[in-house]
């Protein structure tokens, strides 16, 4: 069962700020997916291992090499604030 | 000659001939794109500036708005993006361009490909070329539809559960999506990260192989993709189907198929099995929890990948009027809660939930283990047959609002095209007819791990011998 009470603690883990009526909505929309969802339990997986990625590569590395990328100029040019090369935000520590 | 209703091959051979210009295409086919675009809604905007290309195929392009322009808006069809020009080009947009090609603008698609319908676009939805009044699929909704009605020779999409390939189905044109990794995903603003790949929209066959040469390839950039060489895809078509073993998955013809979709392609598999393919029954036994996996699977990545969309660095920051817990995460709690639609919110909350602390286990960790199953499912099938066969999707375009209170019932219209993302295989939809509403069907066919080249070989073939891709949607 998803309560209000879950909702509120999913939503405060996810940074994501919900209003009465939506928060009471998307408790019924999960309800019902995660319901769908449950059918899953039928399968026995106690021996199965786990797929995290499809492609059997591992541990990628390129050489390190120089090459030039974004500019600070280009990187902050879609910056919603900047100051100094870096973004800025509201005050962390109040 | 209609420039607009004209596949890219055919363009290109006149270049050739020197019957038309590359200026001219790019002329008449914009043209067309304006003209139509307020009742199709393909298009969510035109680039700034559009020249004629020069180059091995300079032939004007629609991109989905997830795949990143240099200097271009790239939003996502999300108001949490709204503003954001990303300074580089994707690998793929960087390959368009070194070969000539025009970006016209960016194509219309569900807020972060999260949708089936196109729906779910901040700027509204997109209208089928068939039928104003049906959805055109989702999420490349825009791509597809822009092809289907000639706004553009041909487009990019992207596909996490079928969103190359519904919309290819519901619009009436090709829709490829190649092996997991064969296509870089670098400037493809991520979903599902292990799910994710970019491939081509086209009006045939021959259009998807050339325009998957240009896109296809090891990106050092993108560490999933594979360094392993690109033949040229064109090759393989014509390549004799006689002896070609396309397996019939039992478990994608149940009941709840619409009749007509049935119909069309159990009459496919008659043009095959006339071109001298041999049919075999084949099971993929874990098909029914595909959905369930994938709902699971994919809103957990999605829930991590946008993660970053918090007012910090681009795109929206928002404050709430009243201040609930501080300015940092008032900002990052409003501005999220300003910025995502209700669905992308639905699958941010689901993939939270599923990797919860108590949840992860039950919910995550399993789908994992399921997805190993439905891979291991194809892995078989591969050894009995070297195509699977399909419906692409249930039903052909459903209306405009029909299915969007009703989350559970819009996830399962991509039923038969998420278990090749599940599983990283190449998949592709071509048209294989019309229903009595004169609604195209899509018919799927799926291939083992970088076999493409089959893939487009028995598509080729199949068009060949029924040519439903030539039908035009008027406009």
């Amino acid at each position: 069962m998803i309560t209000a009470e879950t909702v509120n603690y999913i939503s405060s883990l996810a940074r994501l700020h919900l209003e009465g009526p939506e928060a009471v909505k998307l408790a019924g929309d999960l309800e019902a997916i995660l319901h769908y969802a449950a059918k899953l339990n039928a399968l026995d997986v106690a021996s199965v291992t786990p797929t995290s990625h499809v492609l059997n590569v591992e541990n990628v590395f390129r050489d390190d090499v120089p090459a030039p990328g974004l500019t600070p100029e280009q990187a902050f040019s879609f910056a919603i604030e900047s100051q100094d090369n870096a973004y800025k935000v509201p005050r962390i520590i109040e | 000659m209609n420039t607009a209703s004209l596949t890219a091959h055919e363009l290109m051979d006149r270049i050739k001939i020197g019957g038309i210009t590359p200026a001219r295409i790019v002329d008449d086919v914009l043209a067309r794109a304006q003209a139509v675009n307020p009742g199709t809604h393909a298009f969510i905007r035109f680039a700034d500036k559009i020249t004629a290309g020069e180059g091995a195929c300079p032939l004007p392009i629609a991109i989905k708005d997830n795949i990143c322009v240099n200097g271009s808006l790239t939003t996502c069809a999300s108001k949490i993006l709204e503003g954001f020009r990303p300074p580089y080009d994707a690998e793929v947009v960087a390959r368009i361009k070194a070969a000539g090609g025009v970006i016209l603008g960016s194509a219309n698609m569900d807020e972060f490909a999260f949708g089936s319908s196109c729906e779910t676009s901040v700027y509204g939805p997109s209208h089928n070329p068939w039928d104003l009044k049906r959805v055109p699929g989702g999420s490349s909704g825009g791509s597809a539809a822009a092809v289907a009605a000639g706004q553009a020779v041909w487009a990019l999409g992207s596909d996490t559960g079928g969103s190359i390939r519904q919309p290819a189905a519901f619009c009436g044109v090709v829709g490829l999506k190649p092996t997991y990794g064969r296509v870089s995903r670098y400037g493809l603003i991520a979903f599902g990260s292990s799910l994710d790949q970019i491939g081509p929209i086209t009006k045939d066959v021959r259009d998807g192989a050339l325009l998957l040469n240009i896109i296809a390839g090891f990106d050092p950039k993108d560490s999933t993709s594979v360094n392993a060489p690109v033949p040229d895809y064109t090759r393989a078509l014509g390549r004799d189907v006689k002896g070609l073993r396309i397996g019939i998955p039992r478990e994608y013809f149940i009941p709840g198929i619409q009749p007509e979709v049935l119909a069309a392609v159990r009459a496919a598999i008659d043009v095959f099995k006339a071109q001298g393919a041999q049919i075999v029954d084949i099971a993929l036994p874990h098909t029914a929890y595909a959905v369930a996996t994938y709902y699971i699977v994919a809103t957990a990545e999605a829930s991590s990948n946008l993660a970053r969309f918090d007012g910090v660095e681009y795109g929206l920051r928002a404050f709430p009027a009243v201040p609930r817990k501080g300015k940092l995460i008032d900002m990052y709690e409003e501005t999220r809660a300003q910025g995502f639609g209700a669905e992308a919110k639905r699958r941010i909350m689901l993939g939270t939930y599923v990797l919860s602390s108590g949840y992860y286990d039950a919910y995550y960790l399993r789908a994992q283990k399921v997805r190993t199953l439905i891979k291991q499912d194809f892995e078989k099938a591969f050894g009995a047959c070297d195509v699977i066969l399909s419906p692409t999707t249930p039903t052909t375009a459903f209306r405009i609002g029909e299915k969007m209170n009703d989350p559970v019932a819009m996830y399962l219209s991509d039923i038969f095209t998420i278990p090749a993302n599940m599983a990283g295989i190449p998949a592709i939809s071509i048209p294989c007819g019309f229903d009595g509403a004169k609604l195209p069907v899509g018919l799927q066919l799926m291939a083992g791990p970088f076999a493409e080249e089959t893939l487009l070989a028995a598509a080729y073939a199949y068009e060949q011998a029924a040519p439903w891709h030539q039908a035009r949607a008027s406009l």
